[in-house]
């Protein structure tokens, strides 16, 4: 589904502050994928999501998207086929706009007509039916602004949003990190959930070891721009915890420095 | 009495696009787009030279298509050159006085004795009053006008609009081109504002290249007024309220100027005050209330 080709990426190129974000990166997803990503601050992480969603191009190397090379694309041809959810639940909504003018953006998507009214009725039924799924009750808070939801709320409808075009790919870059333990609990639910109807192959950024290895089907962990170690199967399920701390010590020579990933709920 | 109240609502109204044009720019996409003094000549000296040469609706129709040239032009500084919005405006309008002064060929144009767009529909109303008939005729293309901008808002494109001037990330992750909304967007409104131009020229029978000096204030003032009236709410009421703030601002401008409090001279400065006072109502408020605070805290304390 998606193959990456030894990426590259040098910000501030030729200044004292010149940082290699991306090195020689390569990856390469099946369909149906759950990948959960680890890795220090300032491994290239949320990099890698950027040059995949289209931020910024890449220095070289390759990025192909079920069979199509995105590498020069614009962002937002792009993702027509990748979802993304950020920390940042306001990111993903506009607050001034209503949950229902929200989601007909998002299902904009499927038709593109630009002439053609955003909201009609049998869409009307289908998002009310697509936000029950939540239980959130928001199916009969349709006409409320989405700026008066909760973070977790928002976090909700834009996962719905994100995938309301089922896309070729889902990348969360810690989605939940925001939210307080029950409602991050209740969105990553929801988050497997739908992932897991739609068969949709997923990249999922997280600070928490625990989540990383529960959930999806493979762990990558990224260290100065590149994979220091890929897990699955067997391997993977038989892991603890404590394993995966000493193989990233081993692999990169130091400790992992943030406490947020032991201590984390997400 | 009576002709000042006509006469203020017959402007108001004509000043009504332009005040539509602005509520476009600045509620709806979030910037101020100060290629609407440009804009509003360039209306003014198309309007004014195809009138005098014989040609009131061509005159018209070609100055609705400067505005929309104007703000195309403008969105292209913003998005593909990166130029600050409210420089990329600030271009547009100085590089349209060269434009409009060349157009007009001389800094003033008279249409006294020249067949304007009106003059078609007066003859139908020959017993009115010479206001009455206008302000129908004006009313009516404001109404279509209204009616026409709220089915666009309700679009697909005019949904994207509305979200790039809400959130431009989420809109870009819809997969929607966000420099295509936003100059599609500042086109409409320059549309509207040169049309506005177009109108007036017309209706008072002569242009100047400086009559566009200032428009922006007038327009934030109306769509202001209208938001004062009718209150902060969904776009149709938005839209509506532009109107009606551009009719209630001129006559409120006229009775300042029938009582004999200000001079005309005074005017831009007025229009100035009301809208640096309406803005910032609610930094006042939330100032008075946090002083209440503290002053309830340090007494309890």
């Amino acid at each position: 589904m998606l193959e990456i080709n030894k990426l590259n990426k040098t910000f501030l190129t030729g200044t004292p502050n010149e940082h290699k974000a991306l090195n020689d990166f390569s990856l390469s997803l099946k369909n149906g994928e759950f990948v959960t990503v680890i890795g220090s601050n300032g491994a290239g992480k949320s990099t890698m999501f950027n040059a995949i969603a289209g931020e910024f191009l890449c220095d070289s190397g390759n990025i192909i998207l079920d069979g199509d090379n995105i590498s020069y694309k614009k962002e937002h041809i792009r993702s027509k086929h990748i979802g993304r959810l950020f920390q940042d639940p306001m990111r993903g909504t506009a607050p001034d706009l209503t949950i229902e003018e929200n989601m007909a953006l998002a299902f904009s998507k499927s038709t593109r007509k630009m002439m053609s009214p955003a909201i009609r009725k049998e869409d009307r039924e289908f998002f009310k039916e697509t936000l029950k799924g939540l239980s959130m009750g928001l199916e009969d808070r349709m006409k409320t602004k989405i700026g008066q939801l909760s973070g977790g709320q928002r976090q909700a409808v834009t996962l719905i949003m994100s995938t309301i075009v089922t896309p070729k790919l889902l990348l969360l870059d810690e989605h939940t990190a925001a939210l307080d333990p029950l409602t991050a609990e209740k969105v990553l639910d929801i988050t497997k959930k739908i992932v897991a109807e739609n068969n949709i192959t997923t990249m999922m950024i997280t600070h928490n070891i625990k989540s990383a290895l529960s959930l999806g089907t493979r762990t990558i962990m990224l260290e100065n721009g590149s994979i220091v170690l890929d897990l699955n199967g067997e391997e993977r399920r038989k892991l603890s915890v404590a394993d995966l701390m000493q193989m990233y010590k081993d692999k990169s020579g130091k400790e992992l420095d943030n406490d947020r990933m032991l201590l984390s709920n997400d | 009495m009576l002709s000042i109240i006509s006469g203020s609502v017959l402007l108001g109204l004509q000043y009504a696009l332009l005040a539509l044009g602005v509520y476009i720019t600045f509620r709806v996409l979030n910037i101020p787009d100060l290629t609407v003094d440009g804009s509003f000549t360039f209306g003014i000296a198309i309007s004014s030279v195809l009138c005098y040469n014989g040609h009131p609706f061509l005159g018209i129709a070609l100055a609705l298509l400067a505005g929309l040239l104007a703000g195309f032009v403008t969105g292209l500084l913003q998005t593909k050159a990166g130029i600050h919005p409210i420089l990329a405006g600030i271009l547009t309008m100085s590089g349209l006085y060269t434009v409009n002064i060349t157009v007009m060929g001389a800094p003033n144009v008279s249409l006294i004795g020249k067949t304007r767009f009106y003059d078609f529909f007066a003859d139908f109303m020959s017993g009115a009053s010479k206001d009455v008939p206008k302000i129908i005729l004006i009313a009516f293309i404001c109404a279509v006008i209204v009616i026409l901008l709220i089915l666009f808002f309700k679009t697909v494109l005019g949904l994207c609009i509305r979200a790039t001037g809400n959130n431009e990330d989420m809109v870009r992750a819809s997969s929607i081109n966000t420099k295509l909304t936003t100059i599609i967007a500042l086109a409409l409104s320059n549309g509207l504002v040169a049309l506005s131009g177009a109108l007036i020229t017309q209706t008072q029978g002569y242009a100047d290249v400086n009559a566009g000096s200032g428009m922006i204030v007038v327009g934030l003032a109306s769509v202001i007024i209208g938001e004062v009236i009718f209150g902060k709410r969904s776009i149709n009421i938005g839209l509506i309220s532009a109107v009606v703030g551009s009719v209630l601002y001129r006559l409120i401008v006229a009775f300042a100027l029938e009582s004999n409090v200000f001079s005309a001279n005074a005017l831009k400065l007025l229009s100035a005050v009301i809208v640096a006072v309406t803005l910032s109502i609610p930094a006042i408020k939330k100032a008075i209330s946090n002083r209440k605070l503290k002053k309830e805290g340090l007494r309890n304390a």
